[in-house]
């Protein structure tokens, strides 16, 4: 078994996260925004967990599992933010919430 | 008993600061009693105090109460100096007011800023007190500012009305010119000499200067532009006559008996300059005159009561401005107590007439008030006749010093004394025509009102008569101070002339019977004449002083100052304004609540970031 | 492995690209779990079993099914495809392309000066939690208030 290369790995991540970007900047509907924003905190999980495995270390893994619990507390928080925002507005258009301009 | 001298301004200041902290809250009992009975503890201390000084024979005395700064070799301090100079203005400042003070517990008894007024005056009087009793220039300053701050405040005591207001500030504003001129009196005095105790600094310009130097003479005038700012000298005397917007007391003791005879007192205290600067002597002796004459002109056309004494204030300090311009210290500063005596009892009167008949002020529509007001008519009586110089008042001797001083002085002297002669005259027409007008003749209206008089208001009246009466034979002990530069031989001048100085205010009272009291000759014909109407009109307008010094000097500023409303300094920082409020706009653009276009932003900024960090 | 590596890549690739052009949010929604599971394959592969592990239940379930109600709950769906069809506009999509391009290539060359191999040693669950109760007990207890405070915070804000 040939090795994988520790770029390889990297690219991975980085596309996805490019992907996460594309995704939030071009949605309009919140839950996508959400939903690219799992995607980009996932990619950068990916990135630990390929460094971990370049070094044979565990400490990648340790800060993939903060990262979890950071996507998890993000999305209960931003879910809530959503139906909220729903119930106020009855939209999920992000360009039409606009109340906070200056 | 002489190092308690620093209890003198400390007893009103105290006054002051309980009437001021109380705001208002205390009784008009307590008030009168704090007022009035701080002011008479220091005149009490001053009377043991000029007692001791007196008998000890000593030529001063000068205490440290603390030093006030300390910048190198320039220490002033709350230094108090007594001579018999500083003795008569401390005996005046306290006893007259005193008498003035326990006057106005009755005169203001309705008045709701009861404490207000009260706080006021003490604080004028610990003021004038720290003035003459300085021994340097500074604190003589300090005093000389504060007692203007008190003027001030006043004037515009009653400040509802804004014509008072308008007076107050135009004292405020007139005097400040004077004092200008005199901080860079003080200025140029510490440059030239390095100190600014008095005494050190007679000493200096008397050792340094020669007689008729440059130094010595700009030194003069500047502190001439002082005096005659304060005291309300010609050029600067247009203040005076408005002040009267205030209480009549404050009249009494600030435009009459006190604060206005500060210009004379520091004249006289600086006299060794004066003496060095024999043309800035003799322009003070010519000022007093031409005050004197133009005041006293202008006091014969006033209908106004207070206006008529107001210019008669003026001119009897340009009396005092005579006699200190011929070197007549003493006689000036006698003249100076006399006055203080006899005008603070005029306007006492006047106060009294004024309060008795519901703030009534015009004379002609008074008349006939012997019999309804009898302690003002005999305060006016007896205060008129020590004004006009009638033989054996108090106001004869003084003046009559001073004209014998002009007398006895080489060149101009025989001028200068015509001249005072002349307004002597004057002095018996406007003082009489004031009493046969509101006392005499038929009474024109208020037929009913009676004298208000208690036994405060009255009690001072008739101390200030007794002494308007024999204050003519109280020796003043000055020649320790003065005995520098005066000659003391008696003046010997033929009978003639005395003659001359009894006759002419005589004289004067007969023509102010014969037009007022007889009516055997009537203004109203007088009048008829175009020439006559003409010249009363200037007259009355006091030369057109008022009118002039608002073309020349009001109406360009006011001008200017119209032309600059914008502010051309503030512009520039205006543009900073305008352009961070334009870039906040511009930035605030940025903010539109678009989450896709913070976000594009966000990443932008990354990317840019990246790239720099690829390329580096 | 090496194949299964590359294999799940693509998945995970093909499927996230998926979820931002899908127009119907259900269907977006089950393209991202499998782009999830795709990762958690890699993770495997990666000798992580745990990360892999959790990144199933954790990531695939329960986020998700978070997501699922929420849907559910806004009742989007079917009917709200053309709403995000006319969304969708093809300008809209050229500059985050570009920038997500730009920085794409920035990443890849800073990538590619990189030429070493993944060790591919499995660090078990052992390791892991050895970390977790040793060195970093503090930023569990950090990341367990956090989770508390998202539990207080999402129930107060979804609250009518």
């Amino acid at each position: 078994m040939s090795p994988i290369p520790f770029e390889h790995g990297l690219i991975v991540a980085g596309i996805l996260f490019c992907l996460g970007i594309v995704g939030v900047l071009t949605r309009r509907n919140i839950v996508f925004v959400l939903m690219s924003l799992e995607v980009m905190l996932n990619a950068c999980g990916l990135a630990f967990i390929v460094g971990a495995a370049r070094w044979g270390n565990a400490d990648g893994q340790v800060m993939f599992l903060m990262i979890l619990t950071l996507a998890a507390a993000e999305v209960a928080v931003g879910l809530g933010l959503i139906i909220q925002i729903y119930r106020r507005f009855h939209t999920v258009d992000i360009n039409v919430l606009s109340q906070m301009k200056g | 008993m002489l190092d308690l001298i620093w209890l003198l301004p400390t007893f009103p200041l105290l006054g002051f600061l309980i009437l001021v902290l109380s705001s208002g809250q205390l009784s008009k009992k307590v008030v009168a009693l704090v007022g009035a009975g701080s002011i008479g503890l220091s005149f009490l201390v001053a009377a043991l105090i000029a007692v001791e000084f007196l008998n000890s024979g000593a030529e001063f005395y000068s205490m440290t109460a603390w030093t006030w700064m300390s910048v190198g070799q320039f220490t002033p301090g709350f230094t108090f100096y007594l001579d018999g100079l500083s003795l008569v203005m401390m005996l005046i400042i306290t006893g007259v007011g005193f008498l003035i003070h326990l006057y106005s517990t009755g005169f203001m008894i309705d008045d709701p800023s009861y404490s207000r007024f009260f706080s006021y005056m003490n604080l004028f009087v610990a003021s004038m007190l720290m003035l003459v009793l300085a021994d340097n220039l500074v604190l003589l300053y300090l005093g000389w500012e504060g007692v203007g701050l008190c003027s001030y405040l006043l004037i515009g005591f009653w400040y509802d009305n804004p014509a008072n207001g308008a007076a107050a500030r135009k004292a405020f504003v007139v005097t400040r010119v004077g004092d200008t001129s005199m901080a860079l009196g003080l200025f140029l005095l510490f440059a030239q000499l390095g100190t600014l105790n008095i005494q050190d600094l007679m000493g200096a310009a008397e050792a340094n200067w020669t007689s008729g130097s440059g130094v010595a003479v700009a030194a003069a005038l500047l502190l001439l532009g002082g005096a005659v700012g304060k005291s309300a000298q010609l050029p600067l005397q247009t203040w005076l006559p408005d002040a009267m917007a205030g209480p009549t007391p404050i009249s009494a003791l600030i435009h009459a008996a006190t604060m206005v005879t500060a210009g004379v007192y520091l004249i006289a205290r600086t006299h060794i300059l004066f003496e060095l600067a024999p043309t800035v002597q003799l322009l003070v002796a010519w000022i007093g005159l031409a005050t004197l004459l133009m005041a006293g002109f202008t006091a014969m056309t006033q209908h106004d009561i207070k206006r008529i004494l107001a210019y008669s204030t003026i001119s009897q300090i340009g009396y005092m401005f005579l006699g200190l311009g011929v070197g007549a210290w003493s006689a000036s500063v006698f003249h100076l107590m006399t006055h203080a005596f006899f005008k603070a009892l005029l306007f006492l009167g006047a106060g009294t007439v004024i309060l008795s008949l519901h703030h009534e002020h015009d004379i002609f529509k008074m008349g006939g008030k012997r019999k309804q007001l009898p302690v003002a008519f005999y305060s006016f009586l007896i205060g008129s006749l020590a004004l006009a110089a009638f033989p054996f008042t108090s106001g004869f001797f003084s003046k009559d010093e001073i004209l014998l001083g002009a007398l006895a002085l080489e060149g101009p002297g025989t001028w200068l004394w015509l001249g005072g002669v002349v307004g002597a005259f004057f002095t018996g027409i406007y003082s009489f025509r004031l009493v046969f007008v509101v006392f005499f003749g038929e009474s024109q209206a208020h037929h009913d009102d009676k004298e208000v008089a208690g036994w405060n208001m009255a009690g001072p009246l008739f101390i200030l008569m007794v002494l308007s009466l024999l204050g003519g034979f109280i020796h003043i002990p000055v020649e320790s101070v003065f005995n520098h530069g005066e000659a003391h031989e008696e003046h010997h001048v033929s009978g003639l002339i005395h003659g001359i100085m009894i006759a002419v205010p005589l004289l004067g009272i007969l023509v102010a019977y014969l037009f007022y009291g007889g009516r055997q000759l009537s203004a109203d014909k007088l009048m008829a004449n175009p020439l006559a109407a003409a010249l009363h009109k200037f007259w009355f307008s006091h030369w057109g002083m008022d009118a002039l010094y608002n073309t020349l000097f009001v109406r360009p500023f006011v001008y200017l100052a119209k032309l600059n409303r914008l502010d051309i300094i503030d512009q520039c920082y205006g543009l900073v304004v305008t352009l961070s409020r334009a870039g906040h706009g511009l930035l605030a653009k940025l903010q539109n609540g678009m989450l896709g276009w913070y976000a594009a932003s966000l990443i932008f900024g990354l990317v840019l970031l990246m790239t720099l960090g690829v390329l580096l | 492995m090496t194949i299964l590596f590359y294999l799940a890549s693509a998945i995970a690739i093909i499927s996230t690209l998926c979820v931002i052009l899908q127009t119907n949010i259900v269907h977006a929604l089950i393209y991202l779990i499998l782009s999830l599971l795709a990762v958690a394959v890699i993770f495997y592969v990666l000798g992580a079993p745990f990360a892999a592990v959790l990144e199933a239940i954790v990531y695939a379930g329960a986020i998700m099914v978070l997501f699922l109600f929420v849907i559910m709950m806004l009742n989007m769906g079917q009917h709200t495809r053309d709403q995000e069809k006319s969304w969708l506009s093809a300008r809209g999509w050229i500059a985050p392309g570009v920038m997500a391009g730009l920085l794409l290539v920035q990443l890849l060359s800073v990538f590619a000066q990189i030429d070493q191999d993944l060790s591919g040693q499995r660090i078990d669950v052992m390791a892991v939690s050895g970390l977790l109760f040793g060195p970093y007990v503090l930023a569990v207890e950090l990341a367990s208030i956090l989770l508390l405070a998202g539990l207080v915070s999402a129930y107060h804000l979804a609250k009518k």
